[in-house]
């Protein structure tokens, strides 16, 4: 016998063929003010930005800083050790602010260090991942994404989102295969 | 969907050439996926075993030379005074070189727009990181305690010392250390969607579980496709000057010291161009017969072949020039020590016949990529990037013994001579490194997945569009130019 359990509608989701029929649909979703909603395709879509209203993302920022942290992660680890706390004097080099020219390898090396760890940190932070449970892997047909299937997803949290009318609404931009996901709880 | 003829009225302009699809015979994404996966799914061909339990093998003699080394002395290496470094830092060099193809494949090509790299990037990349570890054995070992290896790092220690900022040998630890690292970072980064193929694909179970854990969950959302290309994107860019800094704080190891044939300024552009000059011969020497053992002739054609081996004729020429410029500045300097070095080096030196190989391998063998038939004869190819292959060892082979061999003072001459641990574990790590490539083989795709299908021309969001096309789109179309 079957169990009764609880479940919570996540949303509405259909397959598009190609990437070109996703990304027009994509334009008409957005046009109809949908805010939670999502495309997934096996590859990065020309474009879809634009054609879905997605900003830019802001990981150049976070990617800033960290190369900053990185440049003076360097500097203080030199000269502290070189001219602060053991002055060395080798090469004829000396051991104070002028010194600062030879730690400059070092300097771009943390710095592109950090930066690439803020590029991976910062990525995964904006992706929300790793999220191994999301509620979207309940649909069978979801997994074609990673071969050829090409989805769209209108969540239920989103304001205008309504039974009827957002199944409607992927009829007609030529969603097929239209299933409401629903997240077992 | 097939590629679509483009019918143009007779009137039009004409237009550019066609260029050569990047994956041929029209095939679909499905295809592709169950191509690159089938290799990590299906039982491994024979070959592969074959090549697989050697390479183990030589990797356990890898291991137990370094088990001799460190219970005997790094005296069973043959560097005695005055060449003190030998084939260890040869070997170091030659492994780090080799790395750098794969970097400038997936970030420099990456930032040209040079959509061919998609076939060849994942697997260059994996040699990469493969190859920086055999060259990070070197001078771990070479140390002499490989137990105080921790002294290159800038931690407190009782002696209350600290490394000196100011040498090369300390930029190269951290140019090594965070040239492998970013390398990795780059790697798992490009994995991430493939992963999750593989995940979709396997039955429930331990690989499955695996490859989930690592895919992390992806779910090729475009809200995360868009963090995703902007980090690619800055990962390449941050890898360019990192590739590019890594060969010369490699080659500032020697430049910045007084010894005549080191002390020249021309070493970093110099290094840096025999490092992927001599990378890109390995990555075709794996990616050949990769090719051909797993029918991967679809996605690497002739074309890509083609285009890396006129990188090798590009980056080959280069070092022709720098090798003829050495002997023009050893010459115009005036400096008697200078001039004495290429001479012993190139005419009557004890290890002459090195550098007729050096030359003859690098600046001669690659002038066959000026025809086209010799970039399109495989046989032609791999032969040639054999020799350059061996050229770049020898190489490194010439900077660093002939010129130790012959310093400033006569007295203390003498010939450099390998012992058998030095070869030995020279040819280990060769089975290290193809051991590491073989299990990439067997457990990760060898092609960028989704990368490979995004240049596809149905992968244009405006492939289907019926509204009247200008010519620019319909160059897009037929993949003659780049968006």
């Amino acid at each position: 016998m079957a169990r009764t359990t609880l479940k919570r509608v996540h949303g509405y989701l259909a397959e598009f063929k190609s990437a070109s029929e996703v990304y027009h649909a994509s334009e008409k979703i957005r046009d109809a003010g949908m805010q939670r909603w999502d495309v997934h395709t096996p590859f990065p879509v020309h474009g879809l930005n634009e054609a879905m209203g997605v900003k830019r993302s802001i990981l150049p920022w976070f990617v800033f800083f960290g190369g900053a942290a990185g440049t003076a992660t360097a500097f203080g680890l030199a000269y502290i050790t070189q001219v602060m706390l053991y002055p060395t004097v080798v090469q004829a080099k000396p051991a104070n602010i002028y010194t600062t020219s030879a730690f400059f390898p070092i300097m771009f090396e943390l710095t592109i260090l950090l930066s690439a760890f803020t590029v991976l940190f910062g990525c995964f932070a904006l992706m929300g991942l790793p999220r191994w449970n999301h509620p979207i892997f309940a649909s069978k047909q979801f997994k074609k994404f990673s071969d050829d299937g090409f989805f769209i997803c209108i969540e239920a949290r989103d304001p205008k989102f309504h039974q009827a009318e957002t199944k409607a609404l992927l009829e007609s931009v030529g969603g097929k295969n239209i299933e409401l996901v629903e997240d077992e709880l | 969907m097939a590629h679509t003829e483009t019918v143009i009225a007779p009137s039009s302009k004409p237009r550019i050439l066609d260029r050569e699809p990047l994956v041929l015979n029209n095939r679909s994404y499905s295809w592709i996926t169950n191509r690159i996966c089938g290799i990590v799914e299906n039982r491994q061909p024979s070959i592969w075993w074959w090549l697989f339990v050697p390479s183990v093998l030589l990797t356990g003699m890898m291991v137990f030379c370094f088990v001799y080394l460190i219970s005997t002395g790094v005296g069973v290496w043959g560097q005695k005074q005055p060449v003190a470094w030998a084939w260890d830092i040869t070997n170091f060099v030659f492994w780090i070189g080799i790395g750098h193809a794969g970097t400038l494949i997936s970030a420099i090509l990456f930032l040209t727009r040079q959509k061919w790299r998609t076939a060849v990037n994942r697997a260059s990349e994996a040699m990469t990181l493969f190859a920086v570890m055999c060259a990070g054995l070197f001078p771990a070992f070479h140390v002499g305690r490989v137990w105080m290896v921790w002294f290159l790092a800038p931690v407190p220690n009782a002696n209350a010392v600290w490394q000196n900022f100011k040498s090369p040998l300390l930029w190269d630890v951290f140019a090594v250390s965070t040239y492998f690292t970013v390398s990795v970072l780059f790697w798992f980064i490009g994995l991430v969607p493939d992963l999750a193929t593989l995940r979709d694909r396997c039955k429930p179970g331990l690989k499955k579980t695996l490859y989930g854990f690592f895919a992390l969950g992806w779910r090729g959302g475009n809200r995360q496709w868009n963090h995703y290309e902007m980090a690619y994107l800055l990962l390449a860019a941050l890898s360019t000057p990192l590739v590019l800094s890594v060969h010369s704080v490699v080659s500032f190891d020697f430049a910045t010291s007084v010894v005549p044939g080191w002390h020249t300024t021309i070493f970093p552009p110099y290094f840096v161009a025999g490092a992927i000059f001599g990378g890109f011969a390995m990555v075709l020497t794996l990616m050949i017969p990769v090719r051909a053992i797993y029918g991967l002739h679809d996605l690497i054609t002739p074309k890509h072949i083609d285009n890396m081996a006129k990188i090798i004729l590009l980056t080959g020429t280069i070092v022709g020039y720098a090798y003829c410029m050495e002997f023009f500045i050893a010459y115009y300097s005036a400096n008697p020590y200078e001039l004495q070095t290429f001479q012993l080096r190139s005419l009557h030196g004890p290890s002459v016949g090195y550098y007729y190989c050096m030359f003859a391998f690098n600046v001669f063998s690659p002038q066959l990529f000026w025809f086209k038939w010799a970039r399109k004869n495989l046989f032609c190819v791999m032969l040639v990037c054999m020799c350059v292959n061996a050229g770049m060892w020898f190489e490194r082979y010439v900077i660093i013994v002939t010129t130790l061999e012959r310093h400033y003072m006569p007295g203390s001459w003498r010939v450099f001579q390998a012992t058998w641990v030095d070869k030995a574990t020279f040819i280990g790590t060769f089975g290290f490194f193809l051991m590491n490539f073989l299990l990439f083989l067997r457990f990760l795709p060898v092609i960028a997945i989704a990368e490979v299908k995004g240049v596809l021309p149905e992968s244009n969001p405006h492939h289907d569009d019926h509204h009247e096309k200008g010519v620019h789109e319909l160059e897009i179309e037929a993949g003659t130019v780049k968006i």
